[in-house]
């Protein structure tokens, strides 16, 4: 107690950094709260989307690909244990963009809360930070829960596959982090949506290795797995839940790859959103 | 005494048909629907046509060297053959579901451009029936424009193909007429929501990417229920050229699927427009 | 008189327990304007949406040249151009496709439509906007062209929900002007307002509405006469005050309305009240002696201030 008094002068500073850091955590406990309001539906969606695509892709096409690739397997085990990882981090990317993207939108356009944030002693880093760490949050669960649906599958064979959970999370805020400083620069959504949808997000899902190697496209569209955080995510993933052989050097090609992605996305959403706020 | 045109035209239908709700102006409906491709919603267009083909690379190709052949009746055809009449009924149910719930709803509660049409001498039938033409020609243009990729690539195995194309726009048809019916039951977006989560888990399991006969009688009967799975059938069955009676069945699912989703829209109709 | 060409009788019209418009009767004759005043929420829109063919009543009859618009819709609004309070302009379109297409939708041929397009941007002063999307039109401006589209169909009747409301001054004075010649060619036009000029300048009968029922009905002047007095003399004496005052000087003229900021004494001579007052060593902080409007005659009718 006396302590605080007799440095009370410097504290000030202290305090100001404190209040900072947890600026961004008010934000996020708000968003949280809105969130919650829509929990059953988003947990419901979160445990139904991978018992659908396991048991449809991994088990019912599984079933006929293991058939007719024989004892080799796919990368040397079962279809539904090559597919799992790279469903796993596609629900986190999935789940970052939904949790960014619409509250981003939602909040500079629909409903212009970030404004009547900003009126309050929130700065607009502390507010892009906060959206992006309620997104991190809705990643982390979803991925857990499809972690454990992965498991009752039987999808995972190695002692250390539970450190795919992180590395799907960390995919998802790399990617999470650049399409929310899109889309605090967006003034038009509505072809947005599409180009997003369409254009970015099928085309990632399609080509980054997830339902097949990626070395068994043609080689003239193999750079799109190169350049999309998901295909990065699904080697390490693969490499922690089943072995899949990577060398160390491809390892920090991946976590570097996804790094700078995160820090450039946080970059410039803070940068964006600060901006636009001052407009 | 001077009698306006326009009211001359309306006078010129009297003691028509569905008067009250009809004034045959779908082709005007439809030049609207034109005139706004035009200039702002080609992007959208285009990218529904550019989802099936995705598929198609990336699991033809892709799945297609882990499985290259499947066995259909018999007959082992190539796994690209096998998925791509299914993403062609499949893009047809995509493209006439968005345009007869999302659009709809949107148009109607928050671009409010229904209400501007229907203080004129249009009906709410006429609406309802443009947007289901627009639909079609939508779900005809995407058809033709796929079968233009996947003809030159040898995975039509017959020339009874060609017939894929109008079942496709009758499978238009069938998810139109009944999603529109469906809208009209909608009170907000998110209820809306719940029809786009259904599409799923009926995408997954229609036995788009491989024949149901692996799954279990149980799965099999619930499958063969949802129209999807019809859509493919009819449009795989054409595509192979097995020209079985069953297609007809099949076909017949969607003209039940129209009856009964324009019925329930022209029902509605009212409730729908004129609140 | 002739036919009326629009007659309610009972018109009612409920949403779920709540009635917006409570069994109203009233007629419209060709040739003249008729208006519907009233505060928020007294049903007016309501009514002229009835009356536009694109609501169903719940109870009551309506007939408009003659003909149900439950059974008639179509053939009722192809006599009609509708300008509704809420723009609903196509926002996929620019400025000329709207014009166009609207036309369209009455079944126009396309050569006469595109004659018609021209003709009502100059109509809109849009010209220069004639490709633009809606989107970046002004609001003055997206007013000025959903007043525009309701005229592609050379209208016999005009339906005006609120028209000026957006418009600048001068936009609301070249509407006015506009609309006098509609009506100089024998077009008859329905309008809502909550303004009292407008109302005033625009319409030869209005009726007074609130809370779904009609309070009044005549022309303005004949309103003003049966239920106002020829001036009103306003006083402002600050805020807390109005009311005290109010009460002291009831007794000097027939009526008196204590307003929070400002009393309205009612009589047929102003300057002699005022001198009055000043003699009886009253001493407001401002005084005003004006003619009565039809501001006066809603407050007498309901107690309330028609902008509030
Ligand atoms: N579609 C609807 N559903 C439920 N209630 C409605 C609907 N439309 C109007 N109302 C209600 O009916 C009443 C009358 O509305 P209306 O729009 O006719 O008023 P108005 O006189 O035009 O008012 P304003 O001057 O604000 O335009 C209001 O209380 C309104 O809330
Ligand atoms: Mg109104």
């Amino acid at each position: 107690m006396s302590l605080t008094q007799i440095r009370q002068g410097s504290l000030v500073l202290v305090d100001a950094a404190r209040v900072q850091s947890r600026g961004a955590l008010y934000v996020a406990q708000a968003r949280i709260r809105q969130m919650m309001k829509w929990i059953w539906l988003i947990l419901g969606i979160a445990i139904a989307n991978p018992i659908l695509y396991l048991i449809s892709v991994g088990i019912g096409l599984g079933g006929l690909i293991d058939q007719s690739v024989g004892p080799a397997g796919v990368d040397g085990v079962k279809y539904l244990t090559f597919l799992a990882p790279a469903l796993l981090a596609q629900a986190a990317i999935q789940g970052t963009m939904d949790e960014t993207v619409f509250p981003t939108i939602e909040g500079f356009k629909w409903h212009k809360t970030f404004y009547s944030m900003n009126a309050t002693p929130l700065s607009g880093v502390q507010i892009s930070y906060g959206v992006f760490l309620t997104a991190l949050f809705r990643a982390f669960y979803t991925v857990v829960l499809y972690f454990g649906v992965m498991w009752a599958f039987g999808a995972l064979e190695s002692p250390r596959a539970w450190l795919a959970i992180p590395t799907a999370v960390f995919a998802g805020a790399s990617f999470g982090a650049l399409m929310q400083a899109l889309a605090a620069r967006l003034e038009d959504e509505n072809i947005f949506f599409v180009v997003l949808g369409r254009f970015v997000m099928m085309p990632l899902f399609m080509f980054s290795g997830t339902f097949f190697p990626l070395t068994s496209m043609p080689f003239f569209l193999q750079w799109i797995g190169w350049i999309s955080p998901l295909w990065h995510a699904t080697e390490l993933g693969r490499h922690l839940t089943y072995g899949h052989a990577i060398s160390p050097t491809m390892i920090w090609v991946h976590f570097l790859f996804l790094g700078i992605m995160l820090v450039l996305g946080l970059f410039f959403s803070a940068r964006i959103f600060t901006k636009r706020l001052a407009k | 005494m001077f009698i306006p045109m326009a009211v001359a035209i309306a006078d010129a239908r009297a003691g028509k048909r569905g008067e009250r709700v009809y004034s045959g102006r779908v082709p005007q409906l439809l030049e609207r629907g034109f005139i706004a491709f035009k200039s702002s919603t080609y992007m959208i267009v285009i990218s529904g046509f550019l989802e099936p083909v995705l598929y198609l690379l990336s699991f033809g190709y892709g799945i297609g060297k882990l499985l290259p052949t499947i066995a259909v009746g018999g007959e082992s055809i190539k796994y690209a053959a096998f998925i791509a009449p299914a993403l062609l009924a499949t893009s047809a149910m995509n493209g006439a579901i968005y345009d007869s719930t999302m659009n709809v709803f949107f148009k109607l509660n928050h671009d409010r451009i229904y209400h501007g049409m229907l203080a004129t001498s249009m009906g709410p039938l006429d609406v309802a029936l443009g947007e289901i033409g627009w639909a079609l020609l939508r779900g005809f243009s995407y058809a033709c424009a796929f079968m233009a990729v996947i003809a030159p690539l040898g995975l039509v195995e017959s020339v009874w193909g060609l017939l894929a194309i109008p079942a496709a726009v009758l499978i238009a048809f069938g998810f139109a007429a009944c999603g529109m019916a469906i809208t009209s039951y909608m009170k907000s977006f998110q209820q809306l929501e719940i029809i786009n989560m259904l599409l799923l888990p009926m995408f997954l399991f229609s036995g788009s990417f491989y024949p149901i006969s692996v799954f279990p009688q149980w799965l099999q009967f619930t499958v063969n229920l949802m129209p999807l799975t019809h859509a493919i059938n009819l449009v795989r069955g054409l595509c192979l050229g097995n020209l079985e009676l069953a297609l007809l069945g099949h076909a017949l699912y969607f003209v039940v699927m129209i009856i009964i989703g324009l019925f329930f829209t022209t029902k509605r109709l009212n409730a729908l427009f004129m609140k | 008189m002739s036919n009326p060409l629009i007659s309610a009788r009972g018109l009612t019209k409920k949403f779920g327990d709540f009635t917006a418009v409570n069994g109203i009767d009233f007629d419209v004759f060709k040739g003249e304007s008729f208006g519907f005043l009233g505060p928020n929420g007294a049903g007016k829109s309501t009514a002229m949406r009835i009356i536009g063919a694109t609501s169903q009543r719940t109870s009551g009859t309506i007939s408009i040249l003659g003909k149900d618009p439950e059974l008639h819709g179509p053939q009722i609004r192809a006599h009609l151009g509708v300008v509704p309070q809420q723009d609903n302009l196509d926002m996929q379109l620019s400025v000329a496709e709207n014009l166009y297409i609207y036309g369209r939708y009455f079944g126009l041929p396309r050569k006469f439509v595109k004659g018609k397009v021209d003709e009502l941007l100059a109509f809109a002063q849009l010209e220069e906007k004639r490709d633009a999307k809606v989107e970046t039109l002004s609001g003055g401006m997206k007013r000025r062209l959903t007043i525009a589209r309701a005229l592609v169909s050379e209208p016999e009747i005009l339906m005006l929900d609120e028209p000026t409301t957006g418009l600048d001054p001068q936009a609301r004075h070249i509407l006015w002007d506009r609309l006098f010649r509609l009506k100089e060619q024998g077009v008859t036009l329905l309008i809502t307002t909550h303004f009292m000029d407008e109302a005033e300048q625009l319409c030869d009968r209005l009726i007074v509405m609130d809370k779904g029922t009609i309070m009044a009905e005549g022309s303005p002047a004949s309103l003003i006469k049966d239920y106002a007095t020829k001036e009103v003399l306003e006083l402002r004496f600050g805020s807390d005050r109005n009311q005290e005052m109010g009460a002291k000087l009831r007794t000097m003229c027939d009526r008196i309305e204590e307003l929070p900021d400002r009393v309205l004494m009612y009589t047929d001579d102003g300057e002699a009240l005022l001198e009055k007052i000043y003699a009886a060593d009253f001493h407001p902080k401002t005084s005003l002696v004006r003619r009565s409007s039809l501001e006066d005659v809603f407050l007498r009718l309901t107690g309330r201030t028609l902008i509030e």
